[in-house]
């Protein structure tokens, strides 16, 4: 559907090529981009012909949206290419600065139905990622390395190291002399780094026997080369490099369209309209100062606490409290940032700076500047115990043939060395856990790196948030209770609450199907703040609030489950309109299989009590339910249940959960599009699968079964490999056997296991 | 047998050759976007046409 309004306003703008951006939307709304300090720092690149800037377009869902967003240049001449990437949700713009401003750029976007997700933290520029690239030329080079010794080294083997040919033989073996320096120098950097990184720390993580592994492989065989004793090991040592690096790059799989460390910043607006003297001006955010005036239009948003000066205000503070309701503001009164402005322009007087404001107090909390301890997997202990096991097997090798043939005691604790690499332990977590991210992934729960799987395997306690992750965000129920209404009754109801900006109203108006071919003039029409409206709609008398508003309905309001509004139509009262929170599906379903797992279950609610009753039913009292709690007593709450020794999960949306998300163990975001913003958390889910809660966390404990099978298996090859080593046996065709086999079966084994598991587990 | 330094020399180039491609498509950042030129290569016949036939010319049903 929405493909074909977007094609269909671009069939529209070629037809009349340069239509203006107006209407539509309030393009003051962008005024700020004409700020000369903000542009600065939104493009990429600037000269005298053209701009280059980059913007994120949470709305790129299909190909058609590629189709048009690379066809700008066609609507407006001052844009030179345009170029989108699909899975960052990127457009890419090259436009002439003489021709069409920023702004105008923007404008056009959002025009097209793709407006621009511009955010303070956007001017904090990114370093682009080339970090990512540098980890393909090492997998490149060593696999191309890794081939041709391979290759070079089979006439050896066959040949039982009698190559006839003069000099044949030391040329094969001097290529690979050649060609194995760019594997140890270049694509095994990072081993080296990361082992030693390790080891300063006094941290004995898998790297560092690894590392060990890769340089005793190397350097005997440097030393055979040189003292042309034979070939080495440099086939299997190469190969080590070579399938620990494919397996570092499967596992670091990133979902490049999500963000998973966002604060404040990337929710606040970027620029705001102040007034100084009398005079409008726009500037960046960050340049507001206690006591400027600034003026907040329809649906922005308030950046720093303030006092209302001037206007109507009717604050959605949604993003903040979870409370669903606007809240109405008499001039005077204070504002907390993070509210959206609802319905008509306000004149506010900024009082606090926007670091210092309530919400954004909650960034000053040390836990954001701490960050989450991480996380240590379960593999390192593994590879700590493989260490000692290994070094003592080493030394009772050289031990024995110490006693025995003491020529034998150099080849045959090198021997042990080289064949016990544990990179098959390595690749089996690896591959597990890159596999089962990718499983996730396909039902929507991206994470943000394979540790949260280990965490996620751990938690026994369990926290949810209400509005957006337990209730959906959108669809309320409305019910009506009463006297029957004709079709005539619903259409002057559903006239009358269309006037109003309230958020009932407009349910209610959503609520009431068109009936077409009816004419009807609104007589009179008046709003009462808090309370309800009064109309006469083809001089039909309409008053519709709430109960006290509407008389004549007291005794039954204590039986409402959730918000009602009553009607009356020609002073006869008809009844009442019920709206109620939809609960997602299967949500008591997956409360019921949780329970029964022995978690411990919890909500957090910043709203109020309304729906206390409800919620008890879902959780069948198994749950401890809390309402009306503020950010940071959500942040505290997580706190006291970890004193308690509890693992806890984290399930939120909004701004007002992002202390909890960040203290709890793992924090899962709730958001049906998952193109939205979402606070800085573990991972994000996506609304509609938060009923296979139960599910993930069950597959990521088999996730843990099958590493430590696999584990299992892998020491079993090393036992087979130390065989031959322990009597200095292991010829190099053995490792060369060996390695290769040992990964691809455990690679394959762990893929298969996990996605049967899968399967199993119904994801 | 000579012949065999010849050809083990030109199979390392060849593989060489190979690498350097690799290396120069990476550089390139044909890995950086996997996605988004698998639907480009569907629309990209229009922007092509002549300017005066470009204003006449509409892109078919090609949504999906």
């Amino acid at each position: 559907m929405l493909s074909e309004n977007n094609l269909c306003s671009y069939y529209n703008l070629e037809e009349n090529p340069g239509i203006k951006t107006k209407g539509k939307f309030i393009s003051e709304k962008f005024a700020y981009l004409d700020d000369e300090a903000i542009i600065q720092k939104l493009v990429q690149f600037s000269s005298d012909s053209q701009t280059n800037v980059i913007f994120r377009l949470p709305q790129i869902h299909c190909s058609s949206c590629v189709f048009l967003l690379e066809n700008l240049h066609k609507i407006n001449e001052g844009i030179i290419t345009s170029s989108s990437n699909f899975l960052r949700k990127e457009v890419f713009i090259v436009f002439d600065p003489h021709l069409i401003s920023l702004r105008k750029v923007v404008e056009l976007l959002a025009f097209i139905g793709y407006e621009p997700a511009i955010s303070l933290n956007d001017t904090v520029k990114k370093k682009p990622v080339s970090f990512n690239r540098r980890q393909i030329y090492k997998i490149g080079v060593a696999g191309f390395c890794f081939s041709n010794i391979m290759m070079l080294s089979f006439p050896g083997y066959f040949s039982g190291g009698n190559i006839e040919q003069a000099g044949l033989k030391e040329t094969f073996i001097w290529l690979n002399f050649a060609l194995s320096i760019p594997v140890l120098f270049f694509s095994a950097a990072d081993i080296f780094i990361a082992a030693w990184k390790g080891l300063r720390q006094k941290y004995l993580n898998i790297d560092a026997p690894i590392a060990l592994a890769i340089i005793v492989t190397f350097a005997r065989s440097y030393y055979e080369i040189i003292s042309s004793q034979g070939a080495g090991y440099l086939d299997s040592g190469s190969g080590i490099v070579f399938f620990m690096l494919i397996g570092r790059w499967f596992q670091n799989k990133t979902y490049d369209s999500f963000s998973f460390d966002r604060d404040y910043r990337s929710y606040f607006p970027l620029g705001v309209t102040v007034i100084h003297d009398g005079v409008e001006k726009n500037i960046p955010v960050t340049q507001l100062e206690e006591g400027s005036r600034i003026i907040l239009r329809n649906e922005e948003m308030i950046p720093a606490d303030a006092i209302l000066m001037r206007g109507l205000a009717n604050i959605d503070y949604s993003f903040v409290s979870g409370e669903n309701t606007p809240v109405e503001k008499a001039t005077g009164e204070l504002i907390y940032a993070g509210g959206k402005q609802m319905g008509s322009s306000i004149e506010l007087q900024i009082i606090k700076a926007i670091s210092q404001s309530y919400i954004t107090q909650l960034w000053n909390n040390e836990i954001f500047n701490k960050g989450k301890n991480e996380e240590k997997s379960f593999i390192h202990p593994w590879s700590r115990y493989f260490t000692f096991a290994l070094f003592t097997i080493a030394i009772g090798t050289g031990l024995y043939w110490w006693m025995n043939d003491p020529s034998k005691i150099l080849p045959a604790v090198t021997a042990v060395l080289i064949v016990a690499c544990p990179c098959s332990l390595l690749l089996s977590a690896t591959f597990t856990y890159g596999n089962m991210l990718r499983i996730f992934g396909r039902n929507k729960l991206y994470l943000k790196n394979t540790s949260v799987i280990e965490t996620l395997a751990k938690i026994n306690t369990i926290v949810f948030d209400k509005t957006g992750t337990i209730t959906q965000n959108k669809a309320a129920v409305v019910e009506y209770k009463g006297e029957f209404l004709s079709a005539m009754d619903k259409a002057i109801i559903k006239m009358a609450t269309k006037q109003s900006a309230h958020p009932l109203s407009k349910m209610i108006a959503a609520s009431i199907h068109d009936e077409p071919g009816q004419l009807f003039t609104v007589n009179q029409y008046k709003e009462f703040t808090g309370s309800g409206l009064e109309a006469v709609i083809n001089n039909i008398p309409v008053k519709i609030g709430s109960g006290e508003f509407v008389p004549g309905v007291t005794g039954n309001i204590s039986h409402d489950t959730g918000t009602s509004v009553h009607v009356e139509l020609d002073n006869l009262y008809k009844g009442k309109f019920q709206v109620q929170h939809q609960y997602r599906d299967g949500i008591s379903e997956m409360i019921k299989r949780l329970k029964q797992k022995g978690f411990d279950l919890h909500v957090l609610s910043g709203d109020n009590t309304m729906e206390r009753h409800n919620l008890q039913k879902i959780f069948d009292n198994a749950a401890q339910i809390n309402f009306q709690h503020s950010p940071q007593q959500k942040l505290d709450y997580i706190q006291s249940l970890q004193k308690n020794n509890k693992i806890v999960l984290m399930l939120g949306d909004g701004l007002n959960d992002a202390g909890a998300l960040m203290q709890s163990d793992g924090g899962i975001a709730v958001s049906d599009n998952t193109t939205r913003f979402s606070p800085a958390c573990d991972a994000i889910l996506d609304g509609a699968n938060v009923k296979l809660l139960d599910k993930f966390i069950a597959f990521a404990h088999s996730g843990k079964s099958i590493v430590t099978a696999s584990f299992v298996l892998s020491v079993l090859y090393n036992v087979v490999g130390l065989s031959f080593a322990v009597q200095g046996m292991l010829s190099p065709m053995v490792a060369a056997i060996l390695m290769p086999a040992s990964s691809i079966s455990i690679v394959l084994l762990v893929t298969a296991s996990s996605t049967g598991s899968a399967r199993l587990k119904g994801l | 047998m000579s012949a065999l330094f010849i050809l083990i020399g030109i199979s390392i180039l060849v593989a060489a050759i190979f690498l350097m491609a690799f290396l120069w498509s990476v550089r390139s950042g044909q890995y950086d976007d996997d996605y988004t030129p698998s639907v480009r290569m569907l629309f990209d016949d229009v922007p092509k046409l002549p300017e005066a036939e470009k204003e006449k010319s509409k892109p078919g049903s090609k949504h999906k």
